[in-house]
């Protein structure tokens, strides 16, 4: 197996299937920790994590945080509203203002696509990306792939679907390089404004008919949709769109048997899908945060050289 | 550097003598008198007369470079008329139409003068200025073109904004029609363009960065084109990016209507793939395009519906550009590295047209889409004489240059083809 070699995690569009595979292994050999009574591990002791977060976000950080902490590493939580970027400074000098605070990582959210890039180039600490615009979400992509891994067994032919506003969807770009490196196949669903064409570029099939994917699809996988204020010139309406695509109850009854409904949240009840689906028995929704947790203690410590780990039990990858 | 001597005569001798303006075309010498081209009659004096060297180099026209950005006024931090003078010396360029977005706009009488004023004292090119569409660049109301023009102006253009509302572009190029005045226009649909990084497509998608369609740049260039039918007076389209503006452009002409288009360096020497680095030094306006357009573009350039070059020479302080890439400005430093990039690639690579032809879309061509006395070398008109060597390599390292700013992309790229000296009034102002 190929090592981590990376001080940084800007996108999985990045990453090699074995690189992802490794974090998804490592991921799952923390998994344990957060279900002990005494939940943390001394990995990354002595080191301290700034959650430097541009773009609001609750759990994203939160998570973050937890997983930080679970390492034992020191945790600084800096959001955009008290920060100096409201006085002027740039990006830039504020990072490495922390820097020269000896942050050994930097967990950034921001708004702009690029934006861990750019940081991750012009300083030494780690640079974790919780989210760049309309780029990557790689953690997010990350915990995805374990979750379906976890459920199914293996990610080779599996058919998810993701439905949604994929255009304006960092999270729709991280699984998509995910899986297509994982050999699933993914099918978009949405709106063709939303969903153009393309996005067939990308290595994988667009359709503009959720009742297309039902029966078919092993994942289905619900982008939260944007309130027509912001998008507005790309679907008439809330109503026409939850005619369309919302994971209702009656579509939910022709996903087949075992089939997955998963949401990177927050929800929007009675909009991308329904109250009872998203509670329902296919739903893995909150497994997808807990998961969150090990995926992202993986990333803070590969980041940070740990070396990789193999979970206790062989992981049952299943052939399909 | 040699000063020629304002009176004496100075020849420049055994060169390749290139005058697409005259349709000339060999090897010879040619005698700059008193700042001048030599007239016909001048008789050679025995002695007492400079000598510059010119076996193997072409001599050409002084350059002209019909879209470059001058920060001064108002953000002299970026480049001065002086800076940017030396940076299009360097890069062989006699002369420079600067466009009007410096601050205050360049949008009435004073403005000009001050600007005229300016160059006159700093600068070591000819620095003729582009005058405002519409006062603040607003594209609401006409800007007084009249004594504009009366304060030197050569051209009206919104650059680095586009008219948006008909009326007002259609009752421009009327108004300007009344002093002869060409209009260039920056051909941009903001509908179709708001918060637009980079070209829409594949890259655009996979980055996550709002796209700038093709179709922002060809639906302006098609009102264009109907306004100067209408109008039955010139419209010029600033830097041509996108493949169905060459398509209409051509189209266009082909009916005689008094349409033409410019082409930068930077848009058929990259694509989009480019922004994968999120490098703001590959950030413009238009954008970097697809390799479709590229092709398009190269292909109107060789059969003449493109017939003008230049660098839309955009100067950014460092810190300026170092910041995440949808809040960084547009545009990239030009003069300095457009001859050589055209060059190498135009003649030498893709062989699209011959050395001949593109020093007439730097010289004859551009003076006649402006009424310039300028881009020939015939006799009379004052000795702006641009030295090239055709086969010379040479890097572009940013660090070299004399804009004030280094906001290139074609930094650490190998050129063949370059500017060696560069001649204003008869007088040397630059020399590699």
């Amino acid at each position: 197996m190929s090592g981590w070699n990376r001080k940084d995690l800007l996108a999985i569009g990045d990453l090699s299937a074995e690189e992802i595979t490794l974090v998804l292994d490592t991921a799952r050999a923390f998994k344990g920790v957060g279900e002990r009574s005494l939940k943390k591990v001394p990995a990354l002791r002595g080191k301290t994590l700034v959650n430097f977060f541009v773009e609001p976000s609750t759990r994203t950080r939160l998570s973050f945080e937890l997983a930080a902490m679970r390492l034992s590493a020191d945790v600084v939580n800096m959001e955009a509203t008290a920060s100096s970027l409201r006085k002027g400074e740039s990006l830039k000098d504020t990072a490495l203002n922390l820097e020269a605070l000896h942050a050994d990582i930097i967990v950034l959210r921001h708004s702009s696509p690029g934006s861990s890039h750019f940081l991750a180039s012009r300083l030494e600490s780690s640079i974790i990306n919780a989210g760049d615009g309309a780029h990557e979400h790689p953690t997010q992509g990350l915990l995805d792939v374990f979750t379906m891994r976890e459920k199914l067994g293996g990610l080779k032919g599996l058919k998810v679907a993701i439905v949604g506003d994929i255009l304006f969807s960092r999270v729709a770009r991280s699984n998509i390089a995910a899986l297509n490196k994982l050999g699933a196949e993914v099918i978009l669903v949405g709106p063709s404004t939303l969903v153009p064409k393309v996005f067939g570029k990308l290595g994988v099939k667009v359709v503009h008919r959720i009742d297309d994917v039902l029966e078919s699809c092993d994942v289905i996988n619900l982008l939260r949709i944007q309130h027509e204020r912001q998008r507005r010139e790309y679907f008439p309406g809330i109503g026409e769109y939850i005619a369309l695509f919302g994971l209702t109850k009656a579509r939910a009854d022709r996903l087949k048997p075992g089939c997955l409904v998963m949401h990177p949240g927050p929800i929007n009840r009675g909009v991308e899908v329904d109250s009872d689906v998203a509670d329902g028995e296919r739903s893995v929704i909150l497994e997808q945060v807990t998961n969150g947790l090990a995926v992202r203690m993986a990333v803070l410590y590969l980041c940070s050289g740990g070396a990789p780990l193999q979970p206790a039990k062989p992981s049952r990858e299943v052939s399909r | 550097m040699t000063a020629l001597s304002g009176q004496n005569a100075t020849v420049i001798r055994g060169g390749r003598v290139i005058d697409p303006a005259n349709g000339r075309d060999a090897i010879g010498d040619l005698w700059v008198v008193a700042g001048k081209i030599a007239e016909a009659e001048f008789v050679p004096p025995e002695s007492g007369y400079d000598v510059i060297e010119a076996g193997n180099l072409i001599v050409a026209p002084g350059l002209i470079d019909i879209h470059v950005h001058f920060r001064e006024p108002g953000q002299t931090h970026k480049e001065t008329i002086a800076s940017g003078a030396r940076a299009a010396a360097a890069g062989g360029f006699t002369s420079v139409i600067c466009m009007p977005n410096t601050s205050p706009a360049a949008d009435n009488a004073g403005t000009i003068a001050l600007i005229r004023e300016k160059a006159a004292a700093s600068a070591c090119v000819n620095v003729f200025c582009a005058g405002a569409i519409t006062k603040g660049l607003a594209g609401e109301e006409l800007a007084p073109y009249g004594s504009m023009v009366a304060a030197g102006i050569v051209a009206i253009t919104d650059d680095g904004h586009c008219v948006q509302n008909h009326e007002v572009m259609r009752r421009a190029v009327e108004y300007a029609r009344m002093f002869g005045l060409t209009v260039m226009d920056h051909c941009q649909d903001y509908s179709l363009t708001a918060g637009a990084v980079m070209h829409e497509g594949e890259w655009s998608l996979r980055l996550g960065l709002p796209g700038w369609p093709r179709v922002g740049e060809e639906l302006i260039v098609a009102r264009n084109i109907l306004l100067a039918e209408l109008c039955d007076s010139p419209i010029h389209c600033q830097h041509i990016s996108a493949c169905g503006s060459v398509r209409l452009i051509a189209e266009a002409r082909a009916r005689g209507v008094k349409i033409s288009g410019e082409v930068c360096p930077h848009h058929v020497w990259f694509t989009d793939e480019q922004l994968r680095t999120f490098d703001a030094n590959f950030k413009m306006n238009p954008p970097l395009r697809s390799d479709r357009d590229v092709d398009a573009v190269l292909a109107g350039i060789a059969d003449g519906t493109l017939d003008i070059l230049c660098s839309d020479h955009a100067p950014h302080a460092y810190y300026e550009k170092e910041v995440e890439i949808d809040h960084a400005p547009f545009g990239i430093t030009g003069l300095e590295t457009e001859f050589g990039a055209f060059c190498d690639l135009l003649v030498h690579r893709k062989k699209v047209i011959s050395i001949e032809r593109l020093i007439a879309l730097y010289t004859a061509n551009p003076a006649r889409l402006l009424g310039l006395d300028r881009g020939t070398l015939s006799p009379g008109v004052p000795a702006d004489i641009t030295l090239i060597d055709p086969g010379a390599e040479w890097t572009c390292r940013a660090e070299d240059s004399l804009s004030l700013s280094r906001n290139t992309p074609f930094h650490g790229i190998t050129f063949r083809g370059r500017a060696v000296r560069t001649i204003v009034g008869g007088r040397t102002v630059w020399h590699s």
